[in-house]
Parts: C-alpha cells; sequence; structure tokens
C-alpha cells in the first residue's frame, strides 16, 4: 500500500515536471482506433493532427497511438499520454467514451475531447459530426443509382450513431424510389477488411448493386470493384483512388478547423467543456466530388441537396415519419430533436430487419 | 425474410474461396503434427506470409511471385521455430506461442508503407468447357488456381502419408522417435523438413488473403484463422480428408450466416456469428468418435544422446 502510494506520487510528480518542463510547448496526444494508413476514419482524424502540427508549428507537439483496441488497453494508453505531459487529448472513437471520463478523472489539469460520445465532464468536451446530413445525399444518390432495387449496407455496431446514418440513407432513398430495399449486415467491427470485404460481396450476391458502408477500410470498395457493375461510396475519406468506379461520391470528415480551434483555446486558456455536433455547413462534414458515373440531373439535385442541408433549410429527419412498427414518429413538417437522434435505437418505417440488442 | 435472395451457385462458389487459406495453413499443420511436433505458431507464420507475398506482389507486378514469397516467407520463420525445438530443444508450446507474437509483430513493421495499396489482380483460372457446365461449373470450375492447389495438396499429403515410403517414415518419427532413430532415421533432419513444408503452407495461407480474398495488407488481418487451424487438426483427428472437410464446413457455415444475415432471417446475430466455431466443432468430434487418436510423440523433444 505504501509502496504503491509513493510510486504513484512519484509518477503524478514526474508528470508534473514533464510538464513543466514543455511549458513553451503545448502538447496535444491523439488516441487513434485505426491504424493511419486504413484510408478512412483514423486517416482523417491524422490529417487533422498534421494540421494542427503544419497551423502552429514550432509551439506544439503531437503524439499519437494507433490501432488502440477500444477498452482497458485505451485507458492505459491516455493515462500514458496524459503522463508524459500532454495537454489536450483527443480520444477519436466512440468506445473510448468510458475510458476517456476515467482517464479524466484521474487528471483533472489535462483537457480531454472525445469524439462522437455524449458522456462529458469540466475536462472533456465531445465533439462529432453530423455524418447523416452526408447519409441523406447518399441515399438519394443510391435511390437514383440503383437497378435491382437492392441497396445493400454494412453496418459496424449497433449504435445510435450507425443507426442514425441507416436511417438517413433510407429516407432519402425511399423519397426518390419508393421500390428501393435495405439488406443490413452488421460486421461488428470497425475495422476488419477480409470481414468487411466478406460481408460487401455476400450483399453483392444477394443482389445489392450499391454498396454503403460505415466500416473504415476500403475493402468493401476492392470488393464492388472486382465485382463489376457495383457503387460505393467513400466512408469517412475520400476513397477517390476508387473513382470513378465504384466509389460515385463520398462523405469526407474533416476535423482540421476543429482541432486547430481547441489547440488554439488551450493555449491562449479559453478552453471550456462544450459539445460540439457540426454538419455540412460548418465545415465538418464534406461531400466529395460526385464522379461522372452518376447523370448530371441526378448530380445537380444531389448538390442542390447538399445546399439546403447546409444552409439549414432542410432537415433529414423530417416529418411526416413513422417508426418501423408503424407507430407515428413525427408529424408533417415536424423535425427530429438531437436528443431523439443521439439516442436513436429504432429503424424508420419501411426497413426490413430487426437491430440486434 | 427472404431466403430465395441466396443463390446456391454463388453461395457454394465463395464457400470454396472462403476455406482455402484455412485448409491450406491446416494441412502444413497436419504434417507437422504427424512428424511429432507440435507448433503453435500457424497464425504468425500466416501473417508473415500474408505480408511477404502482398510485398512482393506489389513491388514485382506479379501475383504468383507474390505466392511463392510468401511460402519462403512462412518457412523461413519456420525455421526460427526448429532451431529452437529441433536443436535448442527448447519447449515446443512456449516456442510456438512466442512464433505467433513475433509473426504478429514483424509483420506490422515489413508492412508499414503497404497499408491501402492495391495488389495486382488475380487471374482467376476459367477451365474452358468445364466452367460452362450450368450449376456444378459455377461452383466448382471458376476459381483461381490457389483452390485447387489446396485440394491437390490434401490429396498429395494423404496419399504420400498412406502410400508412401517417406510418409510412413515421417509417421514412425512422429509416433516413436527413439525406434525411428534405432532404425537410422535422420529424425531432426525429418522434423525440420516437415516443420520448414508447414511454415510454407501456412503462408501460402496468409497470402490467399492479403492477395486473393481481400485483397489489400493490414495489421493482424488473418484475425485468428491461423488458431482454427490448429484446432481442425486435432479435431479431425489428423486426417487429411476431415481437415478438408472441417475448413470446408467451417468457410461455408462462414458465408452462409452473413448470407442469413442478409437475407433478415430472424436469427440473432450474435448466434449466427458463432455457428461456424459451434458446429465445426460438434460434427468434427461426433467423427472421431472412432479410435483416432494423437501421434504418440507429439510435442515431445528429441536427441541422440537420450
Amino acid at each position: 500500500m505504501k509502496l504503491s502510494k509513493l510510486l504513484a506520487t512519484a509518477a503524478v510528480a514526474l508528470g508534473m515536471a514533464t510538464g513543466a518542463m514543455a511549458e513553451d510547448k503545448t502538447k496535444v496526444g491523439f488516441v487513434f482506433v485505426g491504424p493511419i494508413g486504413d484510408g478512412g476514419w483514423t486517416y482523417e482524424h491524422n490529417k487533422g493532427r498534421l494540421a494542427v502540427e503544419e497551423e502552429f508549428g514550432d509551439k506544439v507537439e503531437t503524439v499519437f497511438v494507433e490501432s488502440v483496441p477500444e477498452g482497458p488497453d485505451a485507458e492505459r494508453v491516455m493515462t500514458q499520454m496524459a503522463l508524459e505531459g500532454a495537454d489536450l487529448i483527443f480520444t477519436t472513437s466512440f468506445g473510448y467514451m468510458d475510458p476517456t471520463i476515467n482517464v479524466a478523472a484521474k487528471f483533472p489539469n489535462v483537457k480531454f475531447e472525445h469524439a462522437t460520445g455524449y458522456k462529458r465532464a469540466d475536462n472533456v468536451s465531445t465533439y462529432s459530426a453530423r455524418f447523416y446530413e452526408g447519409r441523406a445525399i447518399q441515399g438519394h444518390i443510391a435511390g437514383k443509382m440503383t437497378k435491382s432495387n437492392i441497396v445493400g449496407y454494412i453496418g459496424s455496431y449497433p449504435i445510435p450513431e450507425v443507426i442514425r446514418g441507416i436511417n438517413s440513407a433510407f429516407i432519402h432513398a425511399r423519397k426518390v424510389n419508393p421500390d428501393v430495399q435495405f439488406k443490413i449486415v452488421w460486421a461488428y467491427t470497425w475495422f476488419d477488411p477480409a470481414k468487411e470485404a466478406e460481408a460487401a460481396k455476400v450483399l453483392i450476391e444477394q443482389g445489392a448493386d450499391i454498396i454503403l458502408q460505415h466500416t473504415d477500410s476500403t475493402a468493401p470498395q476492392a470488393a464492388a470493384q472486382e465485382a463489376g457493375n457495383v457503387y460505393t461510396f467513400g466512408q469517412a475519406s475520400d476513397m477517390a483512388e476508387y473513382g470513378p468506379k465504384p466509389r460515385i461520391s463520398s462523405i469526407i470528415d474533416d476535423w482540421a478547423p476543429y482541432y486547430i480551434a481547441r489547440t488554439r483555446a488551450v493555449m491562449e486558456g479559453t478552453w471550456t467543456s462544450t459539445d460540439t455536433w457540426d454538419g455540412i455547413g460548418p465545415g465538418m462534414v464534406g461531400i466529395g466530388e460526385i464522379s461522372s458515373e452518376v447523370p448530371a440531373d441526378v448530380k445537380a439535385e444531389a448538390l442542390a441537396l447538399k445546399d439546403a442541408l447546409a444552409k439549414g433549410e432542410y432537415h433529414p429527419f423530417t416529418g411526416p415519419l413513422n417508426k418501423q412498427d408503424g407507430s407515428a414518429w413525427l408529424a408533417a413538417g415536424e423535425t427530429a430533436d438531437d436528443g431523439t437522434l443521439l439516442g436513436m435505437n429504432f429503424y424508420v418505417e419501411g426497413i426490413e430487419g430487426t437491430i440486434p440488442q | 425474410m427472404d431466403l430465395s435472395a441466396i443463390n446456391p451457385t454463388l453461395l457454394l462458389a465463395s464457400l470454396m474461396v472462403a476455406a482455402t487459406p484455412l485448409l491450406l495453413a491446416a494441412i502444413g499443420e497436419l504434417v507437422v503434427e504427424r512428424a511429432g511436433v507440435l507448433n503453435l505458431g500457424v497464425e504468425g507464420m500466416m501473417i508473415t506470409g500474408a505480408i511477404c507475398g502482398f510485398a512482393i506482389a506489389v513491388n514485382t507486378g506479379s501475383p504468383v511471385l507474390g505466392l511463392v514469397a510468401a511460402a519462403i516467407g512462412g518457412a523461413v520463420l519456420s525455421l526460427l521455430f526448429a532451431a529452437l525445438t529441433q536443436y535448442a530443444l527448447a519447449n515446443q508450446v512456449a516456442s510456438g506461442l512466442a512464433l505467433t507474437l513475433f509473426g504478429l509483430g514483424l509483420s506490422a513493421l515489413i508492412g508499414q508503407g503497404y497499408q491501402g495499396i492495391k495488389p495486382p489482380s488475380f487471374p482467376k483460372a476459367d477451365i474452358p468447357f468445364l466452367s460452362d457446365i450450368p450449376f456444378i461449373g459455377g461452383i466448382l470450375f471458376r476459381h483461381d488456381f490457389v483452390v485447387y492447389l489446396a485440394i491437390a495438396l490434401t490429396a498429395a499429403v494423404w496419399w504420400a502419408l498412406k502410400y508412401t515410403r517417406a510418409g510412413l517414415v515421417l509417421r514412425a518419427v512422429g509416433e516413436n522417435h527413439d525406434a525411428a532413430h534405432a532404425l537410422g532415421y535422420k529424425v531432426v533432419r525429418i522434423r525440420v523438413a516437415a516443420i520448414c513444408f508447414g511454415g510454407a503452407c501456412a503462408g501460402l495461407g496468409g497470402a490467399y488473403i492479403s492477395l486473393i480474398r481481400v485483397p489489400q495488407w493490414t495489421e493482424g488481418m488473418t484475425a485468428g484463422i491461423g488458431w482454427i487451424a490448429l484446432a481442425l487438426v486435432v479435431f479431425a483427428s489428423w486426417k487429411p480428408w476431415r481437415v478438408m472437410l472441417g475448413a470446408y464446413l467451417f468457410g461455408g457455415l462462414t458465408v452462409l450466416q452473413l448470407n442469413l444475415q442478409a437475407a433478415g432471417v430472424a436469427i440473432p446475430v450474435e448466434y449466427l456469428a458463432m455457428s461456424p466455431y459451434l458446429i465445426t466443432i460438434i460434427v468434427l468430434v461426433i467423427m472421431s468418435a472412432d479410435k483416432s487418436r494423437a501421434p504418440a510423440a507429439l510435442g515431445r523433444s528429441f536427441h541422440a544422446s537420450q
């Protein structure tokens, strides 16, 4: 007991000492769920990190750890970063939520930023992007482009974030194509190319000619390319190397402005715990170039939809909408509130299948 | 639920593809274990083969050279295990586990810079005439040649173990290495050769995943197939055809469960996901109820002086 206390004190003292030594430099840590070369989610977060380095030059030092599993390992990595004197730590996956809160409680002077979560503390902010706005545009294009009327969807985990995307894409696909159906496969991973490729192949074999993915690798794009007449959308990153076919557009996460703003806030001492949820309007969600495979009129409609979303004139979840069981959810003209969206655990009417619990 | 959405031809065809890496790794390990050596490093050799094959295929533009490099990579890594266990007489279980950990780390190191790169695509061998047979043609005769190589390898191993002198010597070494030694057979040399063969097969299996099935490189992409191959050898009671049956069963159920999910079958996803493991083990356990047993010298070290 005494020894462990001594060690803990020593560790804290060491942490403070290194913190003090590095006072002239602001140290920013990043915890990544996949490798920075995944070409998707983590790739974009790393681009944000590089943007921070470029913006502040010598005044900032960034560190990162990639492929950190969601769970106890994450806590260890964050603790290590905090001990090494990080002033600000970005934890970039939903599954880091509880580890972030736990570690933040132990290091009240270190600022934490957790992506896509909903738990906050005095030194923990959350931030996310309204990806479902981009999904609405994908749904629109998918509904117009499908010939088999079957759209395959590779889900990662059945969490509100993913379900929201499925609903948004489905609503807008149905709007332009009343016959469209979604086939959904849950991969139970954010990043496992073998599994994602397998899931994409199965969906294609079952007649899907559009594949939407909520997993981070480019494996489904490769599978679609091999299959031939299948279209896909880049997820999290542009994945332009698979364009103009199969990739016909993409959702791009642009974290750089946010990371720069938050780092500056720490430097200037103006950092406070906030909750940020930005969409297409502020530029956190970007729509990758719509490729030449998409007819001009569909492209124009998609861009008009993007403008309406950016200006806030249109909300992807606008009534009348029913839940899957047919019960009323939103009345005509009513839009969904953020609370419902953040906890979304139901499909909208028309989607088949059940959400795994 | 719409089961008609599942196309049996495509399902059976992708079953063969899904089973191939597993079959390759398992048949290699079977030979190793029949020689009396327990190499738990299959996963490490597979992943090393996966990156060696990928790197060479990308750099030379030839997927076939990639496969050759993968087999060499796997075999070279297995030589490390052979040196430890056959010459230094280290514990086989510990050395095998170390080999897996080492292989995972080494492959991640070599793989730096290969993430997100597309490898040259692998030619499919549409066998003329045969591939036009309705139904069966689509299932059996429209694969890349590695699928057939795996089947041929199974047949060759079965035949060699059962009907050739070399197979008999290998089995003798695995059953009783002292007796084999007394008869003048080079126990260590035979075992090293078997370990090398196992490494090459595992490397090939790994490259099949990174070059043909996915095709892409990512760290840890074999995701436990090596361990399944190890279990398969035991449950198949060290018999080549049963290994093949187990591999096809496992591959088939893996593909089937995704198909059922996509078709919207009302079975919870968790049960579907565990079904390949469960059913493969149950079937093979029931089949091994006869008097088959492990090679008697499995896992024991040999030194001529003892």
